[in-house]
């Protein structure tokens, strides 16, 4: 998340605020009079092709028997069909050496936090930085701003010291801790543009009414930002629960603390790799931000072009 | 009982935090029903605190660090930003750095530029920008996964008249093509290729969002000036849709380039940096953690921060120009 996300929402503000009136996009329609010829079509569809079968070769190798996994490819189901739900029922069982479930568990308790602690105390500051006047305010700013590009890997190890010095290291609190710092910078400052947006005259109007910053911030301002605050939800979520050096750094491998992208990444790591558990594990663990994304996506597009509304 | 006991925790810490931030909203009220105006520190000093402890102190250690040796027992000056430029480990380290950075944002955008012309208006776009899209929401660690399995490889002698059948499907490919297996993740310098094939697997559906909603926002004047002057097809896309588009362009590239500069999951799940794979990051973590040189490490942390200024200087810069359109 560091710096990837506001390139990402800025430049989802070129989108245009609609296209609904009818006019179909006609750059690239005069482009594809030249391009659209079967060849275009044929690019396309290999590129399709290409971006979906290693996907689809892990799904399907995922519900085959653990001896046919590391015995013959995957296409060979076409010819001979032999599917089994055993690498699943291993994988989510309860107990047993090759549960993943404690991680699965482990991944959730630390995603939940992760993604709403940052964006809690984000939404307060950037209501700061955006409607309140105050001592360093500008300054304060450009620093959140440029914290941004601080790659995260400066900070591991001292904070690793920190966290052993005051007791916490390797707990839940370092992991959750960590997100909210590391995501801090950027959550900031795109709520701040959202918030922004949101005309002035509102905030006097409920000023002269006499509603302290609490009110406002509660009942005018949280409810604005919704669209905005759900569309940065989905990326802080993405970004923890697919997380692996913050994991690796402060979890270690522990089936306490450890996330499902850390147990995936240690069966990788040994001999003959697992496959059975490797791809049952794999989709276990893509299933769920998939979900998440496809059925958020609406807010996550509406919040982009939320932000992009001005002048 | 474990799940309940992973459970609870989560409850007392959202708990605790409701508290923090309730404590700290109830002072602000009472303080502002006294008249105080001067309430803005209580929003903004959480998250002042936390950067400033998360952030701005242990960058500033890890930079004290890098100046230090391995048991950070003496002061080497540069000494370890010297080994970094000249020990062959890490000159290889830096070389497939520079690899990354190079390819992955060129090809990531060029693919997801092609893909986004190819099927605008097309019949079931939102479908066809989902399969090249859905990979940005899987993980590194999942996507490497992934890849590994196409990667496989399984023992194979020539001389033998049966061999094992090949499970990765590129290798499959390959003796389908009548050649010989390869192990692509462990013959040098190749491997780096494949493995940065992952980063524009993952990225690409990025490319072609960004841009996709870019070219559909060129207005329709310039399309039309240009078509009445007899402009279309890939001169069209030349001389009007890259140049319009062209601070996206830059934005979407220089995003990529720093995604590929902090590269880690895919290197450490793939190949775990070895058989010449290693980058910057990972190579940080290698040395901080596994290899005992945490002054290396360091330097190696400041590195890679040092790198991506110059490009986030100049995105942003570029993110100004195109806002100012």
């Amino acid at each position: 998340m560091t710096t990837t996300g506001p390139q990402l929402d800025l430049s989802g503000m070129q989108q245009p605020s609609d296209t609904r009136d009818g006019r179909p996009a006609t750059i690239a329609e005069a482009t594809k009079k030249r391009l659209s010829s079967p060849w275009a079509s044929l690019v396309a569809v290999v590129l399709a092709v290409l971006w979906t079968i290693p996907t689809f070769g892990l799904l399907i190798s995922s519900f085959r028997p653990a001896r046919d996994i590391s015995t013959s490819g995957w296409w060979t189901v076409f010819t001979d069909p032999n599917f089994t739900l055993e690498n699943y029922e291993l994988v989510l069982s309860p107990e047993g050496t090759n549960s993943l479930a404690p991680y699965i568990i482990n991944s959730l308790v630390i995603v939940i936090p992760g993604v709403l602690i940052p964006i809690m105390i984000a939404s307060l500051a950037a209501y700061a930085f955006a409607w309140m006047d105050f001592k360093f305010k500008n300054v304060l700013f450009v620093a959140v701003f440029a914290l941004q590009i601080v790659p995260i890997q400066v900070t591991l190890i001292p904070l690793l010291s920190l966290y052993a010095d005051i007791g916490i290291a390797g707990t839940f609190w370092s992991i959750w801790l960590s997100h909210t710092m590391f995501g801090l910078p950027l959550t900031v400052f795109l709520l701040h543009n959202f918030i922004r947006e949101v005309p002035k005259e509102l905030l006097e109007a409920a000023r002269v009414d006499g509603a302290g910053h609490v009110t406002i911030f509660f009942r005018l301002m949280l409810p604005i930002l919704k669209p905005a605050l759900a569309a940065i939800g989905i990326y802080q979520f993405l970004w923890v629960w697919n997380d692996l050096l913050v994991a690796l750094t402060f979890a270690g491998s522990s089936q306490n603390v450890a996330p499902m992208t850390v147990a995936l990444f240690n069966l990788t790591g040994q001999r003959g790799s697992q496959w059975f558990l490797l791809t049952a594990g794999a989709f276990v663990s893509i299933i769920i931000p998939v979900l998440v994304f496809l059925s958020l996506q609406r807010y996550f597009v509406r919040g982009l072009l939320a932000g992009s509304v001005k002048g | 009982m474990q799940l309940a006991e992973k459970f609870g925790t989560m409850m007392v810490a959202l708990l605790a935090f409701i508290a923090v931030i309730g404590l700290i909203l109830f002072l602000v009220a009472v303080l502002e029903k006294r008249g105080v105006r001067r309430v803005a520190w209580f929003f903004v000093g959480p998250t002042a605190l936390l950067l400033l402890v998360g952030l701005v102190y242990p960058a500033a250690r890890t930079v004290v660090r890098s100046f230090f040796d391995a048991a950070n027992d003496a002061f080497i000056g540069l000494d370890n930003y010297s080994a970094i430029f000249t020990s062959p480990d890490q000159l290889v380290v830096l070389r497939n750095t520079v690899l990354w950075v190079l390819v992955a944002p060129f090809v990531a955008t060029a693919v997801g530029l092609l893909y986004a012309i190819i099927v605008d208006g097309a019949r079931g776009e939102g479908f066809a920008k989902a399969l090249i899209f859905l990979p940005m929401a899987i993980s590194f660690v999942g996507a490497s996964i992934i890849w590994k399995f196409v990667y496989e490889y399984r023992f194979y002698d020539p001389d033998l008249a049966v061999n094992p059948q090949q499970i990765g499907l590129l290798n499959q490919v390959v003796v389908w093509l009548g050649g010989q297996p390869q192990q692509f993740l462990i013959s040098e310098p190749w491997n780096n290729l494949f493995l940065i094939v992952v980063m524009i697997w993952i990225q690409a559906g990025f490319a072609m969002t960004i841009l996709s909603a870019a070219i559909k926002a060129i207005p329709a004047d310039i399309v039309e000036a240009a078509r009445l002057d007899g402009v279309s097809g890939v001169r069209m896309f030349r001389f009007i849709t890259v140049p319009t588009i062209r601070p996206t362009l830059v934005v979407v590239l220089t995003t990529i380039a720093i995604g590929s500069l902090k590269v880690f999951d895919i290197v450490r799940t793939m190949t775990g940096g070895l058989f010449g794979t290693s980058v910057v990051a990972n190579e940080f973590f290698t040395q901080s953690f596994s290899a005992g040189n945490q002054g290396l490490g360091a330097a190696l942390a400041v590195l890679l921060f040092v790198l991506v200024v110059p490009i986030i200087v100049y995105n942003i810069r570029q993110l100004r120009a195109s806002e100012a359109r």
